[in-house]
């Protein structure tokens, strides 16, 4: 397999990854107008819960498949217990505020939450690994790759589909979509805007924490994955435009693929290559790609 | 040679025609009324002469000088000042901080050193609200202020630097029917140390316009349908029709 | 600050030589504030002075991070008073920390004062050509822009080498004017002059934020709109603010690094970035001296919390941050300055 189709296929796996964990946190924006920096604390606390259903599967003699089910429960647990508490008890005393100001209070949230999680779970790595060898390995010339990284991109597929096919084919998406375009005027027409807003940030959470059940077996889950996933989620989300599902798909394909460029080709640009192009984007497209929101002021 | 000329001033916003060839001049010491109904064109005349919105065609001379492309900053410090509809002011500051803010702006030399309380320039300041009768207020936080007030206030700052062309855009507009002439009087009567400023003001109510302008310009879907004095121009077939409503549907 | 003047003093001395009446409260003397605040200045560093000779070594050594660290926070606050929160002012912190660990240890340039210049120097040079690109932003497309510049830079020190890559620099330790820094007394000295150039920034702070530009930037905060038909630039004022910021964030990093003996990438990383930013949030617009109070209660929180309650210094600190905005808005700093003045 060549240089080229290797690059290719590492962005593709990685953007997938990009995408699942970064379209919750520009749906939550688009509905909710808020940057939620504690997003990427919902996403550890995915992991950390995942970690602990795997090991009680493990317990009760689940079989091994079923592991995905667990996972998957680990994060509507996470989003059940949390969201509609953080939308409730926290956030909706700001909304109407000053957007930066909501920034600062998710912040907050986010320092509460590391510690938070700390205490829950300790500061000991937890390892999840056994999911990752459900899908075997794929052997494609020299490279070997492993089989579950591909299923995060049908998952990607998936989620994409899930959550664009509920915002533009049920009724319940096209509430919101219409509550997305202006809270007050939906309100006004009856909109049970305080609902939406709790269901949006929920299911945001949700994928959040998704992104980081499914992520765990991959890595060792411990103290500050949070901290790095939040700023390349937020590449993401601001390249593909704040508020857009394609957008964060766009954005989760063009980093991937700048990352999978500049780790084989030039790895001293890894890390830098994913900011650079957020930055660039700021600086000549702050919008983004697919504009939602107004960016320069004068 | 007049102060302001405009000619052939031309604006489109898609299909509507918000200057179509309109062309006036105006000389110092005017006290012109611009009349028209809501969608006429009048603030859209206001911004191009101010420098917020660039005409499709056509030019505007200040004082022999063409600024038609100039940025409104340029164009504030060559001597024209505009109020708002809505005050523009900084509602969390005292009135007096209003003041230095305008002042501190129209002098080119903003510093990290010069205190912004000293004494002269406080005293510059208290002159100007003294002459708008807005001394007593100094001290007082803007966001609480009356609407009145703060229409003076709006039209006060405007005065910083003795400008030779104030534009005022709907003067006594959200101001209750019994406070508009003393507002107006207020305003004059402080103007009324700079006889050589041109001031043109936005208007609806023809009693003002009648009571302070010496001329009236009245805009009618773009274009200007009349140009005169208050006693022809209000009495104008075009006017009565298109801006006073006095002659309906014929 | 908010003093009210004498008034036989303002008549006495007015800048015009006029006669002026006993004018309003809010009427200044150039000369009058100026004196006394450098008088209380050099009274509160002569006090930390002292307080720090019999002070234990942990203290004065917590006192100086927080000098240092609270620098950078005063630069943000410079930049809140326009309107906008910058989340990467990690990036010229590091600038300021890096370029004095390169000058010590590639170029054998050693001494302090210089070494802090030279950090606030790097600091601006690196932040002004971004200046008049960043003043065009608000909101959070300011924050986010800024936050993208810092992790550039984190993405950049990570893995060049040359720069010490992940690890970064050791940095040893500093001569003063050409003296050679006793074992003994070193931490103490450094404490000094930390405290020292903090307490000059914050005279020099307080003046601009009392100057025309400083109410200027208060105008733009509010409505920029009428800046500009006023006259002024508002992109200028925001461009302005962001160098001076820049330059507090440098000289705030290059002391840091004297004490500390290390600097390394997680300096431009984003939530170093946020610690500032907390600080600012939590010191408010008001008073410089809150800043440094503010930066204080950072150190100790984070200090004490490792040591009697692991895993909770964050928790407080957002517990902290959540109640500030919600009961303080404007900050610890409103609840000693009296409404009237910013």
């Amino acid at each position: 397999m060549n240089a080229v189709a290797t690059i290719l296929v590492d962005g593709l796996t990685y953007a997938s990854w990009l995408f699942i964990v970064a379209v919750g946190l520009t749906l939550v924006f688009g509905v909710l107008k808020i940057l939620n920096i504690a997003h990427g604390s919902f996403y550890a606390l995915g992991a950390y819960a995942a970690a602990s259903f795997v090991a009680w599967a493990a317990t009760l003699k689940w079989a091994p498949a079923w592991s995905l089910v667990a996972m998957l429960l680990a994060a509507a647990v996470v989003a059940a217990a949390t969201a509609p508490l953080t939308e409730r008890g926290l956030l909706r005393f700001f909304y109407g505020r000053d957007e930066v100001l909501l920034v600062l209070v998710t912040y907050a949230l986010f320092l509460i939450l590391e510690d938070v999680t700390k205490l829950v779970w300790g500061a000991n790595p937890y390892y999840v690994s056994e999911p990752y060898g459900l899908f075997g390995n794929l052997n494609l010339g020299v490279q070997t790759w492993v089989g579950y990284d591909f299923a995060l991109v049908a998952l990607a597929l998936v989620v994409g589909g899930a959550v664009w096919w509920g915002l533009n084919r049920t009724r319940a998406g096209k509430i919101t979509l219409a509550v997305i375009h202006s809270a007050e005027v939906a309100a006004s027409m009856g909109v049970n805007v305080s609902r939406v807003y709790i269901a949006a940030f929920s299911i945001g959470i949700f994928l959040a924490a998704l992104g980081g059940a499914f992520t765990a077996p991959m890595i060792s889950v411990q103290p500050g994955i949070s901290v790095s996933v939040i700023v390349v989620s937020f590449a993401v989300v601001i390249i593909g435009g704040l508020g857009s599902i394609e957008g964060a798909a766009i954005g989760a394909l063009i980093v991937g693929l700048a990352r999978s460029f500049a780790v084989h080709v030039a790895p001293v640009a890894e890390l830098f290559s994913i900011y650079i192009v957020m930055a660039v984007v700021l600086m000549f497209r702050p919008e983004g790609l697919f504009q939602r929101t107004q960016a320069r002021k004068i | 040679m007049s102060l302001l000329v405009a000619e052939g001033l031309n604006k489109r916003f898609g299909a509507v025609v918000a200057a179509g060839d309109v062309a006036v001049a105006f000389d110092a010491g005017e006290r012109v009324s611009l009349i028209g109904s809501n969608g006429a064109g009048k603030t859209t005349f206001v911004n191009m002469i101010t420098g917020y919105l660039k005409p499709d065609a056509g030019r505007i001379v200040f004082d022999g000088r063409d600024i038609t492309a100039l940025a409104p900053r340029a164009i504030t410090h060559l001597g024209v000042a505009r109020s708002f509809q809505i005050p523009q002011l900084y509602g969390d500051l005292s009135v007096l901080d209003n003041m230095l803010v305008a002042n501190a702006c129209h002098d080119e030399s903003l510093s990290l050193r010069l205190p912004a309380h000293r004494p002269d320039a406080v005293e510059r300041a208290e002159r100007l609200l003294e002459r708008f009768r807005l001394l007593d207020h100094r001290n007082r936080r803007v966001a609480g202020l009356a609407g009145g007030v703060r229409k003076l206030l709006d039209i006060a700052m405007a005065l910083t630097g003795s400008p030779r062309l104030l534009l005022l855009d709907e003067p006594t507009s959200g101001v209750s029917a019994d406070e508009k002439f003393p507002l107006m009087d207020t305003v004059m009567a402080a103007l009324g140390h700079d006889d050589a400023t041109c001031v043109l003001f936005v208007e609806h109510d023809m009693e003002v316009v009648g009571r302070y302008a010496s001329r009236v310009v009245a805009f009618y879907a773009g274009r200007v349908v009349a140009d005169g004095a208050p006693g022809e121009a209000l009495a104008a077939d075009a006017v009565r029709r298109y801006v006073t409503g006095e002659l309906l549907a014929e | 600050m908010a003093a009210d003047a004498n008034p036989v003093a303002i008549a006495g001395r007015s800048a015009t030589g006029a006669v002026v009446a006993p004018a309003s409260p809010a009427a200044r003397q150039v000369v009058g504030i100026g004196t006394r605040r450098i008088a209380l200045a050099l009274a509160a560093l002569a006090l930390l002075a002292a307080c720090g000779w019999v002070f234990p070594r942990w203290l004065t050594f917590l006192l100086t991070m927080a000098a240092g660290n609270g620098l950078v926070s005063l630069g943000i606050v410079g930049l809140m008073r326009g309107g906008v929160v910058p989340f990467g002012q990690g990036m010229v912190f590091a600038a300021g920390g890096y370029a004095t660990a390169l000058l010590y240890n590639k170029l054998g340039f050693t001494d302090a004062v210089g070494l802090t210049l030279a950090g606030g120097v790097a600091a601006l040079v690196l932040a002004a050509p971004f200046a008049p690109l960043l003043a065009r932003y608000r909101g959070i497309f300011f924050a986010t822009l800024t936050l993208a510049l810092s992790m550039v830079m984190y993405g950049l020190l990570m893995k060049l080498d040359t720069l010490g890559g992940s690890d970064g620099f050791n940095v040893g330790r500093p001569t003063l004017l050409g003296w050679k820094l006793p074992d003994e007394r070193a931490g103490y000295l450094l404490y000094l002059l930390t405290i020292g150039v903090a307490t000059a920034a914050a005279v020099a702070m307080r003046t601009a934020f009392d100057s025309t530009r400083g109410l200027v930037t208060l105008a733009v905060r509010e409505n920029e709109l009428r800046v500009e038909y006023l006259g002024a630039s508002a992109r200028r004022a925001m461009a302005i603010n962001f160098v001076v910021a820049a330059f507090c964030a440098g000289i705030g990093g290059a002391l840091v690094v004297l004490s500390l003996g290390h600097v390394e990438p997680n300096f431009s990383y984003w939530t170093t970035s946020g610690e500032f930013v907390f600080v600012a949030i939590l010191a408010g617009w008001q008073s410089v001296v809150a800043v440094f109070v503010a930066s204080t209660v950072l150190e100790v929180v984070r200090s004490f919390s490792s040591a009697y309650f692991p895993n909770t210094w964050q928790l407080a600190l957002g517990l902290f941050l959540l109640f500030v905005i919600r009961f303080l808005p404007r900050g610890i700093g409103s609840l000693w300055t009296p409404r009237r003045h910013h």
